[in-house]
């Protein structure tokens, strides 16, 4: 006899935890942004998609913890209330 | 053909006969045999198996845990501390219902430090779903070792198997032993066949988070494994083994002189072998003396337990671990068995079950001191079997 436990493939997409959030999100200005990545690399939900002044994330999943705003080096990325 | 082989020897050439695609230990007393002859049989190109060398136990299980996650044969084996490193990883190889089979080496568990034999270190696992086998001599523990394979990756099972074998007694003992060829456990053991594997091209999640919601029904699909499948598919592999190796493996338990008997012995381990010893110089003297020797300690077999056990007027558990603060864990077993049949009404008759507890961190246990537990009258429930009391006293060794 068996649990139900092993499960396809990224069923965790499913779940939008994006639903509650810091009570603030990232805004991606897209002007200076040299295309350097780090926000991309650095975010810890693998959100942030995009390329050279094309950057953003995706908000169903976004916690908004604001680590982007904080590693971007030209400030291009800014926290706003929701 | 009957070799002449040291235990640890024979369980590496025989694990090696079983074809296990990765192998990884770290090497601790006394098991280390174990893993030298498997890493020496690999290294000579006669088994094509990645040998993996790791930094702790730790990393050992979690390495076959990965391994067999992708479908390929696993194997590992350890001893006391070792075993408990491994802990939480066994519990996780469990709860994912992975086969690993791996080998225990018993030896006592520290403080203070001690390398020899006895049973406290597997107890520690007694409760983790695992299938734990008990080998009395060589023969037996390769021979468990070939069938722990074929019972842990039936797909009515999937659960880990330790087998356990006494540290020094059986891995650095020898004794002749008989290896079959490689063509009768290729016959007997086809290749592992997972039910689902990791594998980059079907992608699935392995070992997610569960709520209160489903981990319920984990623990309780093991459980039902436990008592149904894997004590039917035991009792089927040891038949099928008998057959088809011409040697007679016993399945979950062993009846020795009991059929008689009023007074029986009950054990697990090498032990058993002076006790039958103890049962044959009883007899000679009229005793009606059997053992019950338990090779399969979980599951439990408790209702055949409590059968065989019920219509004695006294069986007395010899066990080489403690539960301290309660009782031997073997001692605990049987009362309940006995005591779950007393009360769904069959027998009516309770025997006296008194329990000794002997043997630990490699203390000799003689034939003379297992018939004298025979003559004694007493009801204990966890004496200590040959203490020396000039051995106690406030801490200072003078």
């Amino acid at each position: 006899m068996f649990a139900k436990i092993i499960l396809p493939a990224a069923t965790g997409l499913n779940n939008k935890t994006g639903s509650w959030r810091s009570g603030k999100r990232p805004k991606f200005l897209q002007k200076n942004c040299t295309g350097c990545r780090m926000c991309y690399l650095s975010c810890p939900e693998g959100c942030i998609s995009g390329s050279k002044k094309t950057y953003n994330a995706d908000f169903d999943y976004c916690k908004g913890c604001g680590i982007c705003v904080q590693i971007c080096p030209v400030s291009d990325i800014i926290m706003e209330d929701e | 053909m009957k070799q002449f082989l040291e235990g640890a020897a024979a369980i590496g050439r025989t694990v090696a006969l079983c074809r296990p695609g990765v192998i990884c230990a770290y090497p601790i007393t006394p098991q280390t045999h174990i893993v030298e002859e498997l890493a020496t049989i690999v290294a000579n190109g006669e088994l094509n198996a990645e040998f993996i060398n790791v930094e702790s136990e730790h990393s050992a299980a979690s390495c076959v845990l990965g391994a067999i996650a992708t479908g390929v044969r696993a194997y590992s084996s350890t001893s006391s501390q070792g075993l408990l490193l491994m802990a939480e990883v066994l519990f996780n190889i469990a709860g994912l219902r992975l086969p690993v089979v791996m080998c225990c080496v018993n030896r006592a568990v520290s403080a203070p430090i001690n390398i020899w034999n006895d049973q406290q270190d597997i107890m520690v696992l007694r409760d983790a779903g695992i299938i734990l086998l008990f080998a009395e001599d060589i023969q037996e523990a390769c021979d468990l070792h070939i069938q722990a394979f074929k019972i842990a990756e039936d797909h009515s099972v999937m659960l880990p198997v330790i087998v356990n074998i006494d540290g020094f007694i059986l891995s650095h003992g020898h004794e002749p032993v008989e290896l079959p060829d490689q063509q009768l456990v290729d016959k007997f053991l086809p290749r592992y066949s997972p039910l689902y594997k990791l594998d980059p091209s079907n992608p699935m999640t392995f070992g997610a988070l569960v709520g209160p919601e489903w981990y319920l029904e984990t623990r309780y699909a093991i459980q039902q494994t436990m008592n149904n499948e894997v004590k039917k598919k035991i009792k089927d592999v040891s038949e099928e083994f008998t057959n088809l190796f011409n040697r007679t493996s016993f399945g979950l338990y062993e009846k020795y002189q009991i059929d008689d008997a009023e007074t029986a012995y009950v054990t697990f381990g090498s032990i058993a072998g002076p006790i039958k010893d103890a049962v044959d110089e009883l007899r000679v003297k009229g005793e009606k003396v059997g053992l019950l020797r338990i090779i399969c300690y979980r599951p439990f077999p408790q209702e055949e337990v409590a059968k065989i056990l019920s219509r004695l007027k006294k069986i007395i558990v010899v066990e080489k671990d403690v539960s301290l603060g309660a009782t031997g864990a073997l001692y605990q077993d049987v009362v309940t068995s006995l005591y779950i049949e007393l009360q769904k009404g069959n027998g009516k008759n309770t025997p006296k079950v008194t329990g000794y507890i002997c043997g630990l961190g490699g203390r000799d246990v003689s034939i003379d001191d297992i018939e004298e537990l025979y003559y004694t009258g007493e009801l204990v429930s966890s004496k200590f079997v040959s203490v020396k009391e000039e051995n106690l006293g406030n801490f200072l060794m003078k």
